[in-house]
């Protein structure tokens, strides 16, 4: 594994029983860098995360973290390596039961022995870089999307995590919070030197930030490269997708009988 | 007519393999409790919400089947002439069996329920993907916990059942219906044996707790995470505990009626 490479993602497969999701991915990714997977819904851009992050296992091939291949870790040494990884869901899964001030404390609380002088700070400093110390002692229900993904945004890098995953964090927000959370996922990423992995669809608000950009479809990597050599990219479905085109390589309708043979013309 | 044995063979095989899951989560539980303990805190929060919060709907019940049992057992009594055994009547039957077994049926309904509602929410709304991911076992922080919990608090509620029930039947039998009271106090003391009934009794709802959290736990930790996943599993819990504690109360009834 080359050094400034942190995750490496080699001929990995995965499916379930009814259905092959990945054939062959093979990604890189290098430190200090925005990269990003695209694709269509359900092209499995989500379980590439679960992949790094060790929750389910490749059927062939490997993800391999900061040297070390994820599937065949024990549960320690999964949890060891989730301890350099910090992940921020599609809808934040921020805990109900606790409050915003808590949610942030939680990972600190668990995996450190920090006086509650010293985690106050941390927690208020994370809020602080998200917008939100303010609403530090708000439950998460008082909170709006964008406001909850902010918050979830400060637990994933309470831990000055190596990595931060990002699991569609731009879904379902309006523009002010997406261009809020665009900034702070580049912000976060270089004052803490982390590498970021982002999930998303969004083609605008990605190309607009990312270092490097993954478009994955039918199971590979159907196209690679920096936001600008894709945009100028001749590929049929990465043009349909970057240009938003409603028919081409993925087409429009799903497959069905012939249209006059189920209207019974 | 194959369909239908497939059908049959489907179903007994995936109620296998879900007592298979509910045992490898007993274990997980069972290994993760030492971290849990560490942490007690978590578990007396738990005792709270499942145990204190259950005290009204316990106390209240206990109050009336107690109640019941005083008239019910003037009413057969009398006919004998041996009305004043109604204490021992009430006392037996309140420790033995309507103790734990009532106090089962209504925590499965009342904490149960809730048990499961939350960790199938949780799982639905990926807070426990979220704890996996921060390296913390949902297992350790969020189902050991309410285990132990359920485990202590059902002998506790059982008891106060058994003793307001106690009370109810007092209540009907000495002021209302005139029953000595030194006999109703006496007679109870000397025929409810502390080995024989009371540890028999606490025994059962040790077991109870057991089974009723287990299955709460389970089933919440095994809901698929949609809104009708959570509430099946829901509804599945009170069946699933229900029945559990009826059956397991007459197996264990019968175990202790030998020995």
């Amino acid at each position: 594994m080359q050094k400034d490479l942190i995750v490496s993602i080699k001929d990995l497969a995965f499916g379930y029983a009814e259905r092959q999701i990945h054939k062959k991915i093979n990604m890189n990714f290098h430190r200090g860098k925005v990269v990003a997977i695209m694709g269509g819904s359900g092209c499995g851009k989500t379980t590439i995360l679960r992949l790094i992050g060790g929750q389910i296992k490749p059927s062939s091939g490997y993800v391999e973290v900061d040297g070390q291949i994820v599937h065949k870790q024990g549960r320690k040494g999964i949890y060891e390596l989730r301890r350099k990884m910090g992940m921020l869901f599609q809808h934040g899964a921020l805990f109900s039961d606790l409050s915003v001030f808590e949610n942030v404390a939680f990972p600190i609380r668990e995996h450190t022995n920090l006086s509650e002088e010293i985690i106050k700070d941390l927690v208020l400093m994370k809020l602080n870089a998200v917008g939100l110390r303010g609403a530090n002692q708000l439950m998460p229900t008082e909170l709006s999307g964008g406001m909850a993904r902010r918050v979830a945004l400060a637990r994933a890098v309470a831990l000055d995590p190596d990595i931060i995953m990002y699991d569609e964090p731009f879904a379902g927000l309006d523009p002010i919070s997406m261009g809020v959370i665009c900034d702070l996922i580049r912000t976060l990423n270089d004052a803490l030197g982390a590498t970021s992995i982002i999930v998303t669809h969004d083609v605008t608000e990605t190309f607009a930030f990312a270092d490097y950009i993954y478009f994955i479809a039918d199971g590979i990597v159907a196209a690679e490269g920096s936001p600008s050599d894709l945009k100028k990219s001749q590929l049929p479905f990465v043009k349909q997708f970057v240009h938003s085109q409603k028919d081409g390589p993925v087409p429009f309708h799903y497959q069905a009988n012939d249209y006059s043979q189920d209207l019974r013309l | 007519m194959l369909d239908f044995f497939e059908k049959i063979g489907g179903t007994i095989r995936s109620k296998i393999t879900r007592l298979g899951a509910a045992t490898r989560l007993f274990f997980s539980i069972i290994s993760y409790s030492s971290d849990s303990f560490k942490r007690f805190n978590l578990t007396i929060r738990e005792i709270y919400f499942t145990g204190v919060l259950s005290l009204v709907i316990i106390v209240v019940s206990a109050f009336f089947v107690g109640m019941v049992l005083g008239l019910q057992g003037y009413y057969t009594l009398q006919k004998y002439g041996s009305s004043e055994a109604i204490g021992v009547l009430v006392a037996l039957a309140l420790v033995r069996e309507l103790g734990p077994v009532v106090t089962a049926l209504l925590f499965a309904g009342r904490a149960g329920t809730a048990i499961t509602a939350e960790i199938g929410l949780m799982k639905a709304t990926e807070q426990l993907s979220a704890m996996e991911m921060m390296a913390v076992s949902p297992v350790a922080r969020i189902v050991a916990p309410r285990f132990w919990a359920g485990i202590i608090t059902m002998p506790l509620l059982a008891s106060i059942f058994s003793m307001v029930g106690v009370l109810g039947g007092y209540v009907v039998a000495v002021p209302l219906i005139g029953v000595d009271e030194g006999a109703f106090w006496s007679q109870m003391q000397a025929n409810v044996d502390f080995n024989y009934d009371i540890v028999n009794g606490f025994i059962k709802s040790v077991v109870f707790g057991i089974a009723c959290t287990i299955i709460a736990l389970f089933e919440g930790y095994d809901a698929p995470p949609t809104a009708e996943g959570v509430s099946r599993a829901t509804t599945r819990t009170v069946v699933t505990s229900s029945l559990a504690v009826l059956g397991l109360d007459f197996v264990l009834t019968s175990f202790m009626l030998t020995v």
